[in-house]
C-alpha cells in the first residue's frame, strides 16, 4: 500500500463532551487532489490537523507519508506543506523576505524566486504582508506551504472569502500543483469547489465520512434519474426518466428535428450533498 | 532524531543531516526579526525613547548625592535605568510578540515547518540581546556625556559588566517568554507583562537608592531579578565609596549570580513547561 499518500482507520476525536470525530476512515491515493466536504462543525479541521500533527487523536490509526504524524520528525515535516485556514501573522514581512525565510527552513526548496513567480506574486514581491488584498495574502500562504516542494499539500478552506474571479485563478494554482504530481488534500464547504479541482470527493458530516466518490458519481449521482424539460405546443413539459437519450429521441422524432427549450438534468453535486448532510443528522 | 514506525514505507525518505540546522534557522530568524522591528519605527522609538526620556526627566528633577557617598543620584539611577532598560527590551518586549505571534499564528505556521523548535527562540534570544546591547550603549552615552559618568577603567568591571549583562538579559528574555503564555490574546499581552514590569521598576531601586525604600519593599524585591540586576550595575560603574548606601554594604555579586541565575532556570523550565505553539482560542 505503499501510493496510499492518507490512510485513517478509526479515527476518533472528542473535545470535552463534543465528539468530533467519531471513527472516521479515509485513504488519499498519492497525486490525487482529495476534498473533504461538510458542514461547519462536521470534523473537517480537526481531521486535517490529526493528519498535519497540530493535534492528537484520541483513537484509531493513522498513516501519512507512512508515518504516524503524533510522533513524526522534521524530515516528515519536510514533506508536507500546510496552507492553514486564515491568517495575519508576519503582516511586516514583504513577500520575498517571508518566501526566501521559509524557504530556508527546507533541505531542499524549490526557488523562492520561482514560487513567488509561480504563485503570480512577481509584482508583489517587496511589498508587506498587510498590503496585499485577501486573495494575494492567501497566495502568500500557498507560496509558504508550497516552497519546501513538498509531497503533500494540505489546503485548508483556502477560498473562503474570494470573489469568483480570485477563486477561478486560484483553482488554476492548484491544478498546476496537481500536474506536477503533488498530492493535495483540500477541505472546503464550496462544491462547485470540489467538482473543479478534486479527483475524489469525501463528504463528512457529525465527525464520520458519508460517502467517497469522484464528484460526477458521488451519491449515484451519475446513475440517478434524469429530468428532460422542454416547451411543447401547451407550455412547459417536462419528465423524470432513467433514459433520457431515449426520452429525447423520441421528442425530437415529434417535432422532427430541433426541440424548443430542450434541458436535460441529473441531481447537482449539491442536491446530493444535501440530501447526505441531512441523513446524518 | 526519532526513527518514526513505517520510515521504510517511505519513497523519498529525506535524511535528517540534510536538514537545516538549529544555528543556521536560528540565525535567520534573528534577521528577519531585527529587520522587521527596525521597519517599524514607532515601535523602535517607544522601546528606545522611553528609558532615555526617564533618564532625562529623573536628571533634571534630582541633584546632589547619595547619603554621603559622593556619588551623584543621576550617576546612581543611569545603572538602575539600564537595568530597567534591559527588562523592557527582554521581558516586556518578548511577552509581548511571543503573545502576539502565538495568537497570529505564526507560531503555528513555524511548527508545520521542518524549522527546529530550538531556531525559533535562539531568534528570539539574538533579537532581545541586540537590543539590549544598543538601549545600553545609548544609555551609556548619554550619562558619560550629559552627567559625568566615567566608564570603568579596571578590565574587572567589564568582565562583571559581561556577566550581569549576559545573566541579566538572559533570564528576562526566558521570563518573558514564559510569561507570553498568559495573556488569553494579543490585546491584553502588552497589559499584562507591563504590570510586573512596572511593579517591580518602584520597588528595585531603579528611580530611588534602593535603601531608602522602606525595609520590607526591600526584602521582597530582593526575591525578584531587577533588584540584582540594578547592583550588579551599580558595581560596574560606581565607585565603592557607594558601599555604605547599599543594603549588605557589599556588591554581593556571588547572590547576585545565584539569584539571576536561579530566575533564569525558572524562566527555562517554566518555558519548556508551557510553552504553546497555537493559541487556546480555537485554531
Amino acid at each position: 500500500m505503499t501510493d496510499l499518500t492518507v490512510r485513517a482507520r478509526g479515527l476518533r476525536k472528542r473535545y470535552d463532551d463534543v465528539v468530533a470525530i467519531n471513527g472516521l476512515d479515509l485513504d488519499i491515493v498519492q497525486g490525487e487532489v482529495f476534498a473533504l466536504l461538510g458542514p461547519n462543525g462536521a470534523g473537517k479541521s480537526t481531521t486535517v490537523e490529526i493528519f498535519e500533527g497540530y493535534r492528537k487523536r484520541d483513537a484509531g490509526e493513522v498513516r501519512v507519508l507512512g508515518t504516524d504524524p503524533a510522533v513524526a520528525d522534521r524530515a516528515w515535516r519536510a514533506r508536507i506543506g500546510i496552507v492553514p485556514q486564515s491568517s495575519r501573522d508576519s503582516a511586516e514581512s514583504t513577500v520575498r523576505e517571508i518566501v526566501r525565510h521559509f524557504a530556508g527552513f527546507y533541505p531542499n526548496p524549490h526557488d523562492p524566486e520561482e514560487v513567488i513567480e509561480q504563485t503570480g506574486l512577481l509584482e508583489k514581491a517587496d511589498t508587506r504582508l498587510h498590503a496585499l488584498s485577501g486573495g494575494q495574502r492567501r497566495r502568500v500562504d500557498v507560496a509558504l506551504g508550497i516552497v519546501g516542494r513538498p509531497d503533500l499539500v494540505f489546503l485548508d478552506e483556502p477560498t473562503t472569502g474570494f470573489d469568483p474571479e480570485a477563486r477561478r485563478q486560484f483553482w488554476t494554482l492548484v491544478r498546476g500543483l496537481s500536474r506536477d504530481g503533488t498530492t493535495i488534500m483540500l477541505t472546503t464547504h464550496y462544491l462547485e469547489e470540489a467538482e473543479a479541482l478534486a479527483d475524489r470527493v469525501g463528504v463528512i458530516a457529525r465527525g464520520q465520512l458519508r460517502a467517497v466518490a469522484p464528484p460526477a458519481s458521488l451519491g449515484g449521482r451519475d446513475r440517478a434519474t434524469a429530468r428532460v424539460t422542454w416547451t411543447g405546443p401547451d407550455g412547459p413539459r417536462s419528465v423524470e426518466t432513467r433514459t433520457p437519450t431515449q426520452t429525447v429521441a423520441e421528442i425530437s422524432a415529434l417535432f422532427g428535428g430541433e426541440i424548443p427549450g430542450l434541458t436535460v438534468s441529473r441531481p447537482t453535486l449539491e442536491d446530493i450533498y444535501l440530501t447526505m448532510i441531512r441523513d446524518a443528522q | 532524531m526519532r526513527t518514526t514506525a513505517g520510515s521504510g514505507e517511505r519513497v523519498t525518505a529525506v535524511s535528517p543531516a540534510r536538514l537545516p540546522g538549529t544555528t543556521r534557522t536560528g540565525l535567520s530568524r534573528a534577521r528577519l526579526e531585527l529587520r522587521v522591528f527596525f521597519r517599524e519605527m514607532d515601535a523602535v522609538i517607544f522601546t528606545f525613547a522611553m528609558p532615555v526620556m526617564l533618564l532625562v526627566i529623573f536628571g533634571a528633577i534630582f541633584n546632589g548625592s547619595v547619603a554621603n557617598t559622593g556619588v551623584s543620584y543621576r550617576q546612581y539611577f543611569i545603572a538602575g535605568i539600564i537595568a530597567s532598560g534591559v527588562m523592557s527590551t527582554t521581558f516586556n518586549t518578548l511577552g509581548a510578540t511571543v503573545a502576539i505571534e502565538r495568537d497570529d499564528g505564526t507560531l503555528k505556521r513555524l511548527a508545520g515547518t521542518p524549522m527546529p523548535p530550538a531556531a525559533y527562540f535562539v531568534g528570539k534570544i539574538l533579537f532581545a540581546l541586540v537590543l539590549s546591547v544598543l538601549e545600553t550603549v545609548i544609555m551609556l552615552a548619554i550619562g558619560v556625556g550629559l552627567y559625568g559618568l566615567r566608564l570603568p577603567a579596571d578590565p574587572g568591571r567589564w568582565v562583571t559588566l559581561a556577566w550581569v549583562f549576559l545573566l541579566s538579559a538572559g533570564t528576562c528574555t526566558l521570563l518573558g517568554i514564559a510569561v507570553s503564555s498568559i495573556p488569553r490574546s494579543a490585546r491584553s499581552a502588552a497589559g499584562v507583562v507591563s504590570l510586573p514590569y512596572l511593579a517591580l521598576q518602584f520597588i528595585s531601586g531603579v528611580y530611588f537608592p534602593f535603601t531608602s525604600l522602606p525595609r520590607v519593599i526591600q526584602q521582597i524585591a530582593a526575591l525578584f531579578p531587577l533588584k540584582w540586576m540594578c547592583q550588579g550595575l551599580r558595581s560596574v560603574f560606581l565607585p565603592d565609596a557607594l558601599l555604605p548606601a547599599e543594603p549588605a554594604h557589599s556588591w554581593e555579586h556571588p547572590m547576585t549570580a545565584l539569584i539571576l541565575a536561579a530566575w533564569g532556570v525558572a524562566g527555562l523550565l517554566l518555558c519548556l513547561k508551557t510553552f504553546r505553539w497555537t493559541s487556546r482560542l480555537g485554531g
